[in-house]
């Protein structure tokens, strides 16, 4: 049984983690995530969860204190955007190598500088390799369904990784969609009760975190880390199959629309991938063979099923809304041309776009399907798409 | 870097230490480059150096000063700067050799135990 909602992306973010009522949310406020974490507040207030809300001074003490939360053997939720999750990254990386299944909700907003509070990647691209999880969500209805699976996902004792869920800035964030939410006993229970590894609370077991670990140790926790994110692609889908037992809905690494007998695909994250569908509808009805692969898990990276997924197309282009800096291209791009290295000769063609909230129309996405047909292709280095001259 | 440490798939995962009271097995007595030597006649076992070593290294015996555990004790100087009497010398690593002390670090020249006048 479902009920509809009309929330927004970050009220969709609130409303599963009243439902999976963690014992602790450690929070600072930041544009455009302050809404969430606003919307939950008002939860505890009302005594509708038994969560301990901590209310910090600076995102790098919510992270730290998410870390010592969840060391003690608490399940651990929280909210940031941009220059917070900035703040946060020595601890983002202290999480991650001590194991601790910690979602975080990633309100995805430009870097500063210059300072710009809408939406692009750079915030959550520039933690790509901070061994986190990383799941993207396209509106409100996933926002709402990936925050719970990634409980799930985290505390999987073949992964103990934490996950960003993220979701585009003011696009998603602050925009009212339909939204279909479980009742709080099946997310209760599908979440169920978090069983931690090495709990600091538990006297009778004592455990050290975070000892020093020179040469003679640390590479090999780093390839423990390494192991758990490849075992993570096997929890990711079975966890987004039994929510699609649950819900209806089912999740894998990617979604794909339209691609079984498309000529050019075109590979976006989050909103985009929306914005893109109603391109490829738009350019179905005149006849064109296009499709769209929504990329929803970017770590760990899905290479031999991306692949697998695209090799049929004469050419693809990937969207990135984050800027590489690299002299060549964004980091989708990257990953994606490297997964088909020796694999397949299909063309990749490279675009930037969207840069600090810049709007991205069905009508730019036909654009870039047109290119890829004339063979107008961006391989040595990204056009930046919706850019001035 | 040793040989005998277990291999990725058989360590505690997240760089946890998950078993108590180990520190003592790590030791850190090899990091010294100067060792404290006691003298008995001067040292009056008033105990500071037990209380301000921060290693844990000062060996007692019936609440009275014995010496060092040199398997541990990392040479800060500690003892010797807090010692009132300056009973505690330290000396150089390089020049252990060239003062007698036993190997708790007693100079020998300290009097023996009690009714031990051997």
């Amino acid at each position: 049984m479902t009920n509809m909602r009309a929330l927004t992306g970050n009220e969709a973010g609130a409303y599963a983690i009243k439902q999976i009522d963690p014992d602790v949310v450690p929070a600072y406020p930041i544009t455009p995530q302050t809404e969430l974490m606003q919307t939950f507040a008002q939860y505890v207030a009302d005594g509708v969860v038994q969560t301990e809300m901590i209310l910090v001074e600076s995102e790098h003490s919510a992270m730290s204190a998410a870390v010592g939360a969840s060391a003690a053997g608490a399940r651990v939720m929280s909210a940031t955007s941009a220059n917070g999750l900035a703040l946060m990254w020595e601890i983002v990386y202290i999480a991650s190598s001590s194991r601790l299944p910690i979602v975080l909700a990633v309100v995805n907003r430009a870097l500063s500088g210059p300072i710009n509070i809408h939406c692009d990647h750079a915030d959550s691209m520039g933690c790509r390799d901070a061994g986190w999880i990383q799941i993207y969500g396209e509106n409100p209805q996933e926002v709402y369904d990936n925050m719970i699976q990634a409980v799930r996902i985290a505390e999987n004792k073949n992964v103990l990784l934490p996950v960003m869920t993220t979701h585009d800035g003011f696009i998603i964030s602050h925009t009212v969609e339909r939204v279909d939410v479980l009742e709080d006993d099946q997310v209760k229970k599908f979440v169920g009760q978090y069983s931690p590894r090495y709990p600091l609370l538990d006297t009778a077991h004592p455990v050290t975190y975070g000892p020093l670990d020179l040469q003679d140790y640390y590479f090999e926790h780093k390839k423990q880390q390494a192991e758990a994110m490849k075992d993570a692609k096997k929890v990711i889908l079975e966890v987004g199959a039994e929510y699609g037992k649950l819900s209806g809905r089912s999740y894998g690494f990617f979604d794909e629309y339209q691609t079984e007998d498309a000529e050019y695909i075109v590979i976006a994250l989050g909103s985009t991938a929306g914005t893109a569908k109603a391109a490829v509808d738009e350019m179905r009805e005149r006849g064109q063979k296009v499709g769209v692969i929504k990329l929803r898990v970017f770590r760990p990276f899905p290479a031999p099923e991306l692949v697998k997924a695209i090799s049929g197309a004469k050419a693809v282009a990937v969207l990135d809304r984050s800027e590489g800096f690299n002299a060549v291209a964004g980091p989708v791009f990257s990953e994606v041309r490297s997964a088909l290295y020796r694999k397949s000769d299909i063309p990749v063609s490279a675009y930037v776009y969207g840069l600090g909230g810049r709007d991205i129309t069905p009508e730019m996405i036909s654009g870039v399907f047109a290119d890829l047909k004339s063979g107008r292709l961006h391989e040595e280095e990204a056009f930046h798409l919706g850019l001035r001259e | 870097m040793s040989d005998q440490a277990p291999g990725w798939k058989d360590l505690p995962i997240g760089g946890v230490i998950d078993h108590a009271g180990n520190s003592f097995e790590y030791e850190t007595g090899d990091w010294r480059a100067a060792r404290p030597t006691l003298d008995k006649n001067k040292c009056i076992d008033c105990l500071q150096c037990w209380v301000f070593c921060p290693d844990g290294s000062i060996l007692v015996e019936d609440e009275k000063m014995a010496g060092f555990d040199y398997q541990h004790c990392k040479g800060c100087g500690i003892c010797a700067h807090t010692c009132p009497v300056d009973a505690i010398e330290m000396i150089s690593e390089e020049k252990v050799g060239e003062v007698e002390i036993d190997e708790w670090g007693v100079k020998k020249s300290s009097p023996p135990e009690k009714g031990d006048q051997g």
